[in-house]
């Protein structure tokens, strides 16, 4: 689309929306727009400012620069989701319901039919009934959230924001944790909102889907505009290619030549798990970084929880150094040489209203006792130690974990399950929320790891970050390894084509 | 995430005091000069050892109560818990002089049944959250109603009164004293020293912090959360079973309306001390502090006119909340609601 001119039967324009948060810029100069009845399709890899983008135009978030015209008018969106009353409503990935409450309650919250002070819960319940009827939902008003499923959470979701007159219904990830059956009932929805003038913006992975459902697409990429294109002239292939087309520079060390005669050293057959994982096999050797891509939602972190002993496992083995490896809890794990790093620092990784030294120390804790007692030298020693082998910066040594930034939080995690002196290392999405720089360390901290002789699973869904790494990648899908790349084949085509489900074993239940 | 760091220190230069530290102790002090005032009899020598007399019963009780908040877990039962083993105590050893007489081995028996039943409380109370996955506060409600009926059941709505010449030979653990310190206060303190020892400075005072500040961190790191929790109760059933050693020799008899809101002054007193109810930071010094307070709240009260006796647990309730809101500082930090970044 032109700079200038709004077509007349534009419904929102972004106009070249920066956005920065703190110093660190995540749009650059996005031009974005909708018309009424259309599905525009939003695709772009992990961290390319989608989601950014998206609560900028439902106001969670103020642009840093540049304008949003509603109605061929500028408007400044209100924030915390008050942009609702204009017709524009937002539908987090995580919804948003209240789960203990009927849908009647929930869609009606906030806005209550009242007569005389007291709900009138006839109408509302009539109401609600008539929005359900006309959506051909499957759902009584006096449902309870918690009984439902999620694609009828999802219709709940929908079905709130439409009677809230929505006139732009933005998803992130609609589909994400549906199944295929459930998926073709969201398209037929889909398709009505879009009959009834309703314009819909949504984020997708799976490329064939949005090749379906999708009017047009714009593609982002590192926090840019690439492309918008009508759906109808793009292949999934030439999304894919445009979504990552990029140089890879020097951001990662220098690949080590693996050494295919080193021994196995975590060697998993056949796993399953009811946490979301199937029939998953392969082989980890010493000193190799061995990549695991696919989806955010392909099973991948299941997979290696239940290697850990954090999630149960249903069926296969898990063989850790040549010696049967069942683990319980993650003392067991931890005690065999495996460590897994989480990707979640703030609920998972880091006890943020304590200082560093008790952080880093939680993991190896054994390692720190003399005689019953803990030894606060020796934890003071490895503080110091740990602060200059991952080049911690902190103000102050007794800054709390919370008011570290983000990339000294993920040093901090990392030195942390080092503490342990472990074999094998999993580390999943190392470099999510961090600075390029910080970045740079880690990926570099990662390869000294490997040279060492530590066996590394890094799990990542930046496909860069992979391809740069890795020595070979599993691509997951739906909880299946759907390919094993190595050498020339390790590129973001071929994975993407994997991941997204158009290449490898799928499949369909 | 970006590098826009808030701190949530006071910036400001110079003297400073942190009262999340100092605060109970300060606020004890003042208590104490407010008692002198109002009746100089208030610092003598025997006034302030029946004070301290006086909080070891909710100190010890209180300073397992402090593990068991550090950790995130609350325990509603130990006022009945103490009552059901006193009552019990008194019970079999009565029972006991027929075979044994009036002995020390018949008072040995009755304590080791003590800390057996406290023990075994303490872990019914944490296996029930832990392996039952029932909240705390429902679990610990439960057992609270179970003992104290059954000590009501056990006197039959009356009280079991400890024999005569048992209590006689009983009585010096609760009025006696070792080099001037009542033995209250010398178990006061030995308690309170073992368990800063064990919450400050070992590893299972760790688990309890990094359990109270966030489970799924803790878990992740390998600690062993359901025994680590089931611990914390076994800790406060040893607490709540010493306390009722040293309370049996003081009355001699358990009732129904034995240690009634116990419970509720031992969480008083952990919170007073800087403790933070949802779990995550505990103090064992200032949960000595808070129970010492509590205490001295009640004598300043018996030797004034000023307000009268029967107020007071308001007294104390406007100076339980008053000594939070000061430790929360919100005085301090008014108007910056929510963190920028």
């Amino acid at each position: 689309m032109p700079d200038g001119g709004v077509a007349p039967d534009v419904l929102m324009h972004a106009e070249r929306i920066s956005k920065s948060f703190g110093t660190v810029p995540v749009l650059f100069s996005v031009s974005f727009d909708i018309r009424p009845g259309e599905v525009h399709a939003l695709i772009g890899e992990n961290g390319a400012g989608k989601s950014t983008l998206m609560k900028i135009l439902s106001g969670y978030h103020q642009p840093s620069s540049g304008q949003i015209l509603f109605d061929g008018a500028p408007v400044t969106l209100p924030p915390d989701g008050l942009a609702e009353d204009l017709g524009i409503v937002l539908i987090h990935q995580e919804l948003n319901l209240a789960e203990m409450m009927t849908v009647e309650e929930n869609i009606f919250l906030g806005r209550e039919i009242r007569r005389r002070g007291f709900l009138d819960r006839a109408a509302m319940r009539a109401d609600v009934a008539a929005l359900l009827d006309r959506l051909h939902l499957d759902i009584r008003p006096q449902d309870r959230i918690s009984d439902l499923s999620i694609a009828q959470k999802q219709m709940v979701e929908i079905a709130k924001a439409i009677s809230r007159n929505a006139r732009i219904l933005i998803m992130d990830e609609p589909t994400a944790v549906l199944t295929s059956a459930e998926t073709e009932t969201f398209f037929r929805q889909i398709e009505r909102l879009k009959a009834e003038g309703v314009a819909i913006i949504f984020v997708s992975h799976k490329l064939g889907e949005v090749k379906a459902l999708a009017d047009r697409v714009t593609i982002m990429r590192d926090g840019q505009w690439i492309a918008t294109q009508d759906a109808a002239e793009l292949t999934p292939d030439a999304m894919a290619q445009l979504m990552v087309g990029r140089e890879l520079s020097d951001l990662y060390p220098p690949m080590r030549e693996p050494d295919v005669d080193a021994p196995v050293m975590l060697d998993v057959a056949g796993l399953s798990s009811p946490a979301g994982v199937r029939d998953v096999s392969f082989q980890l050797r010493r000193g190799e970084i061995l990549g695991f891509a696919g989806l955010v939602g392909s099973g991948r972190t299941a997979l290696f929880e239940a290697i850990c002993g954090l999630a149960p496992t249903s069926a296969g083995t898990v063989t850790l150094d040549g010696a049967p490896a069942r683990f319980h809890d993650v003392a067991e794990a931890r005690d065999a040489g495996i460590v897994y790093l989480t990707k979640d620092r703030k609920e998972k990784g880091l006890l943020l209203d304590l200082e560093m030294t008790p952080n880093l120390t939680l993991l190896a804790l054994d390692r720190f006792v003399r005689r019953g007692l803990l030894d606060r030298a020796a934890e003071k020693a490895g503080m110091e130690r740990a602060a200059r082998r991952f080049d911690i910066r902190a103000r102050d040594p007794k800054v709390r974990a919370r008011d570290l930034s983000g990339g000294n939080q993920q040093k901090l995690l990392l030195a942390k399950v080092m503490e342990s002196d472990p074999q094998v290392v999993i580390i999943d999405e190392p470099t999510r929320g961090i600075d390029v720089g910080t970045k740079q360390q880690i990926y570099h901290f990662i390869a000294a790891l490997a040279a060492e002789g530590k066996s590394i699973v890094l799990i990542s869904s930046e496909m860069p970050e992979v391809i740069g790494m890795c020595h070979r990648v599993v691509v997951m899908r739906e909880g299946h390894v759907t390919g094993l790349l190595e050498g020339a084949a390790i590129e973001e085509n071929e994975i993407m084509l994997h991941a997204s489900g158009l290449k490898g074993r799928t499949t369909h239940d | 995430m970006t590098d826009q760091t808030t701190s949530a220190r006071p910036a400001s230069g110079g003297f400073s005091i942190d009262f999340k530290a100092w605060g109970p102790l300060l606020a004890l002090a003042a208590l104490c000069i407010f008692g002198f005032i109002l009746n100089p009899a208030f610092a003598s020598e025997g006034n302030i050892s029946n004070i301290l007399t006086r909080s070891a019963f909710i100190g010890v009780i209180a300073v397992g109560a402090t593990f068991v908040i550090t950790a995130g877990g609350i325990d509603l039962s130990v006022g009945s818990m103490a009552a059901f083993i006193s009552g019990v105590m008194i019970m079999v050893m009565n029972g006991l002089v027929e075979t044994m007489g009036v002995s020390v081995a018949t008072i040995l028996v009755g304590v080791g049944l003590s800390v057996f039943l406290g023990a075994m409380a303490g872990l019914a109370n944490g296996l029930l959250t832990t392996r039952g996955k029932i909240e705390a506060f429902i679990v610990t409600l439960g057992t609270m109603g179970i003992y104290r009926s059954l000590v009501t059941y056990l006197a039959d709505g009356g009280t079991l009164s400890l024999n005569f010449d048992l209590r006689s030979l009983y009585r010096p653990v609760y009025y006696g004293e070792v080099l001037f310190v009542p033995v209250p206060v010398l178990v006061l303190a030995i308690v309170a020293i073992l368990g800063w020892v064990l919450l400050n400075r070992t590893a299972f005072g760790r688990h309890c912090v990094a359990i109270g500040s966030s489970e799924s961190v803790a878990r992740y790191s390998a600690v062993k959360i359901n025994r680590v929790k089931t611990l914390t109760y076994v800790i406060q059933g040893l607490c709540v079973s010493l306390a009722t050693i040293i309370y049996v020799p003081r009355l001699g008899s358990a009732s129904s309306q034995t240690g009634v809101m116990w419970e509720l002054e031992a969480i008083a007193a952990v919170i007073i001390g800087g403790t933070v109810l949802k779990g995550g930071y505990g103090r064992i010094g200032g949960t000595v502090v808070g129970a010492i307070m509590l205490t001295t709240i009640g004598n300043i009260l018996n030797l004034t006119d000023l307000i009268s006796n029967y107020l007071n647990g308001a007294v104390q309730g406007v100076i339980i909340i008053v000594a939070v809101w000061l430790q929360r500082g919100q005085w301090k930090r008014r108007g910056r609601s929510g963190d920028g970044g």
